[in-house]
C-alpha cells in the first residue's frame, strides 16, 4: 500500500514539474518579463529589484528553480496588464468559478441520476429512447452555443434572468459568495445550466449503463424473488451498487469542469478565473496565463491522485497488482 | 466446368464487394446512420462548393451593401431576396457566411484529426514494437498531456504559436496553428490504442517470420502490423472528428482561433454574440444550428460505426 501511495504521489509530482516547466518556458521566453511587468517610468533600481525577485540574474536552471519555489509559495509575479499581484488576482476570481462548478456538479447529479435510472428501468419505452437520443444531442451541442441560446431566450426575449455578470455578492472573509443575495442566485441559473448540460448527459449515460449491468445480476433476481417492491429493488439494491463509479467520474470531472468553465464564463462574462485567463490570453498577459495553468493543473492532478488512492483503499486488487509490479501502474 | 466459370467471370470490384458486405448492410438497416450521412454529405458538398453556389462572396467588400444591412430572414416580414437567412450589420449575407465558414470548420477538423492520427499511430507503433525505454518515455509524455485539461492545452499551444510568429504572418497561419494545437492534444488516444494492439501483434508468428527473412523493422511496422491495428483507430477518428470540430469552434469563439477575416463557424458565433442584445438573433442562431448539425451527424455516424465494427454486437 505504501509503495502504491508513494508511486502515485511521485507520478503526480512529476506531472506537476512537467507542467511547471511548460509554464516557466512560456513565462521566460515570450518577451522579457521585467520589461513587460513594469511600466516605462520604472527606475533602473526597480528593474533590478524585480530581476532579482524573479531570479532572472542567474542561470536558466536556477531561474526555473526560483520560479518553482516562488510558485509553491504563491508568488507568480505581477500581471503585465494591470500591475497587480497575480496570486491575489486569481484568489479574488476563484470563488466565482468554484461556486459555478459546485452548482453545476450538484445539478448534474440531481438531474442526471434519475434520468439514468429511468432510462435503464424502462429501456424500451418511447420516452427512454427519446431521452437516449437527446443525450447524444446534448453531447454534440457546443456549450457556448447553448449559453448564447439560453441568454437569447431567457434574458433578451423573456427578460426573466440576467444574462451576464454575477449579480450582487457578499464578502465572507476573502471568499465572495453569490448564494446569499436574490440577484446572485438568479445570475447563477443560466451559467450553471450551460456548464452542467454535458455533465448531465454523462451522468445519465453512466448510470444507465451501470444499472443495466447490475439489474442482470443474481442478487437482484433474488431480491425480486423475495417479493420486494420494484422501487426497493431499483433504488435500495441496484442504484446503490452503481454509485461508486458515478461518484468517481463526478469527482474526476470537477477538474475538467473548472477548465471548461472558462467557456461558460466568457459567454456570461462571469468574473471567474477562466474569464481572467481568456482576457490574459488576448492581452498576452503571460504571468496570469502561467499561474492559471499551474493552479488548474494542480487541482486536476490532485483530484486524479486522490481518486486513484481512494480506489486503492476501496479495491484491494489494485494494490496487490502494483506490489507484484504488474501492468496496472500506468 | 466450375473452374471455367470462375475463370471467365470477372472478380467483383472492391466497391461491389464493399456494397455487399456486412458494413454496408448494417448501414442500410440503420435509418439514423443514413439520415446523418445524408445531412453530412449535403453540408460538405454545399460547404466545399461555397464559391460556386453562395449568393455572395461575404468577404469581397465590393459585394456588401450597407443599405441591405440587418435584414431579417426571408420568412419574416422585412426579409429580402436573395438574403435567405438575413444579413449582419455589415450587410453580409448570413447564409453565404455560413457556407464559407463551414468549409473552414470542416477542413480544420479533418486536417487536425488526420494529423493527430498520424502522430498517434506512429508513436503507438514505435512504442508497442520496441517496448522498453522508448515505450516508457513516449507513454509518459502521453500521460502528461492527458493530465492537463485538453481545452487548456489547445488554448496555450495556439496562444504561444501565435505569439512566436511575427505580427503580419499571424492571420495567414491561424488555420495551421489551430490544426496543430488540436492535433497535439488528440494524438494520445490513438497512440494508446495502436500500442496495445501492436504489443499483441508483434508476438504473432507472421511477424516472427518476417523478421527471420530479414524485413526491416520499419517495413514490418508499416506493412505487417499497421493494417491489423487500424479498425479501432478508424472508429476513434470518426468520433474525434466531432470533437475536433467542436474544439476549433470553441477556440475561435474564445478569440484564439480563426480571425474575423477568414471566419469559421466559431468565429461567426463570436461575431454574432456581439449583437445578441440588439435583437439580431439570426446572425448568431443560424451558425450555431449549422455547427450543431455537423457535430451531431458526425457523432451519430461514429456511434453507428463503432457498433457496426464491434463483432460482439453482430
Amino acid at each position: 500500500m505504501i509503495v502504491f501511495l508513494l508511486k502515485r504521489l511521485a507520478n503526480a509530482a512529476l506531472v506537476m514539474v512537467a507542467v511547471a516547466l511548460l509554464a516557466f518556458l512560456i513565462f521566460r521566453f515570450l518577451g522579457d518579463p521585467v520589461e513587460l511587468m513594469l511600466n516605462e517610468q520604472a527606475s533602473q533600481a526597480q528593474r533590478d529589484a524585480l530581476r532579482i525577485r524573479l531570479g532572472l540574474d542567474r542561470g536558466v536552471v536556477w531561474q526555473f528553480l526560483t520560479f518553482l519555489g516562488n510558485a509553491v509559495q504563491g508568488d507568480f509575479g505581477i500581471s503585465y496588464r494591470n500591475q497587480q499581484d497575480v496570486f491575489q488576482l486569481i484568489g479574488e476570481r476563484m470563488p466565482a468559478t468554484l461556486e459555478l462548478v459546485l452548482v453545476a456538479t450538484v445539478l448534474s447529479l440531481v438531474i442526471g441520476m434519475p434520468l439514468g435510472v429511468y432510462t435503464a428501468i424502462r429501456r424500451n419505452a418511447p420516452v427512454a429512447q427519446a431521452l437516449q437520443f437527446v443525450s447524444v444531442v446534448g453531447v454534440s451541442l457546443p456549450s457556448f452555443a447553448v449559453g448564447i441560446l439560453l441568454i437569447l431566450a431567457f434574458s433578451v426575449t423573456l427578460g426573466w434572468l440576467p444574462g451576464f455578470g454575477r449579480g450582487q455578492v457578499v464578502q465572507l472573509g476573502w471568499w465572495s459568495t453569490g448564494f446569499l443575495t436574490p440577484s446572485g442566485r438568479s445570475a447563477l441559473v443560466l451559467p450553471s445550466i450551460t456548464l452542467s448540460l454535458f455533465q448531465i448527459t454523462l451522468v445519465m449515460r453512466l448510470v444507465r449503463a451501470e444499472m443495466l449491468e447490475v439489474l442482470r445480476t443474481d442478487f437482484i433476481r433474488f431480491a425480486r424473488a423475495r417479493g420486494l417492491r420494484d422501487r426497493t429493488v431499483h433504488f435500495r439494491h441496484a442504484l446503490q451498487n452503481c454509485l461508486m463509479p458515478v461518484i468517481t467520474i463526478t469527482g474526476l470531472q470537477i477538474g475538467n469542469l473548472i477548465a471548461f468553465a472558462l467557456v461558460t464564463e466568457t459567454v456570461f462574462q462571469w468574473p471567474g478565473m477562466g474569464f481572467l485567463f481568456i482576457q490574459a490570453v488576448t492581452h498576452v498577459d503571460i504571468p496570469v496565463m502561467a499561474a492559471y495553468l499551474l493552479v488548474v493543473s494542480f487541482i486536476f492532478v490532485s483530484l486524479n491522485t486522490v481518486v486513484d488512492l481512494l480506489y486503492a483503499v476501496v479495491d484491494p486488487r489494485l494494490r496487490s497488482d502494483v506490489v507484484r509490479g504488474g501492468a496496472g501502474g500506468g | 466446368m466450375a473452374v471455367d466459370v470462375q475463370a471467365v467471370a470477372p472478380r467483383p470490384s472492391r466497391l461491389a464487394r464493399f456494397l455487399k458486405g456486412d458494413i454496408a448492410w448494417s448501414f442500410r438497416k440503420s435509418p439514423v446512420a443514413v439520415g446523418a450521412a445524408v445531412v453530412l454529405i449535403v453540408i460538405a458538398v454545399t460547404a466545399f462548393a461555397a464559391p460556386l453556389i453562395s449568393p455572395q462572396n461575404p468577404y469581397d467588400l465590393k459585394q456588401l451593401f450597407l443599405d441591405k444591412a440587418e435584414l431579417p430572414p426571408i420568412l419574416s416580414k422585412d426579409g429580402e431576396w436573395p438574403y435567405l437567412l438575413g444579413t449582419d450589420p455589415q450587410g453580409r449575407d448570413v447564409l453565404s457566411a455560413i457556407l464559407y465558414g463551414s468549409r473552414i470548420s470542416l477542413a480544420i477538423g479533418l486536417l487536425s484529426v488526420a494529423l493527430a492520427m498520424t502522430i498517434g499511430v506512429t508513436v503507438g507503433l514505435v512504442a508497442g514494437f520496441f517496448g522498453g525505454r522508448v515505450d516508457n518515455l513516449l507513454m509518459r509524455i502521453g500521460d502528461t498531456v492527458l493530465s492537463i485539461p485538453t481545452l487548456l492545452v489547445a488554448i496555450l499551444v495556439s496562444a504561444v504559436f501565435r505569439e512566436l510568429l511575427p505580427q503580419n504572418m499571424r492571420e495567414g497561419f491561424s488555420a495551421a496553428i489551430l490544426v496543430l494545437s488540436i492535433a497535439l492534444t488528440g494524438w494520445v488516444q490513438y497512440a494508446r490504442t495502436v500500442r496495445a494492439s501492436t504489443m499483441v501483434e508483434r508476438r504473432k508468428e507472421y511477424v516472427l517470420a518476417a523478421r527471420i527473412i530479414g524485413v526491416k523493422p520499419s517495413r514490418i511496422m508499416r506493412r505487417h502490423i499497421l493494417p491489423n491495428t487500424l479498425t479501432p483507430v478508424l472508429v476513434a477518428a470518426t468520433l474525434n472528428l466531432g470533437l475536433a470540430i467542436l474544439s476549433e469552434a470553441t477556440l475561435s469563439f474564445l478569440g484564439v482561433g480563426m480571425p474575423v477575416t477568414q471566419p469559421s463557424l466559431g468565429t461567426l458565433i463570436r461575431i454574432g454574440n456581439q449583437y445578441l442584445f440588439s435583437g439580431l438573433w439570426w446572425v448568431v442562431v443560424f451558425p450555431a444550428v449549422q455547427l450543431a448539425l455537423i457535430v451531431l451527424s458526425v457523432n451519430l455516424l461514429g456511434d453507428w460505426l463503432r457498433d457496426a465494427l464491434n463483432p460482439k454486437l453482430r
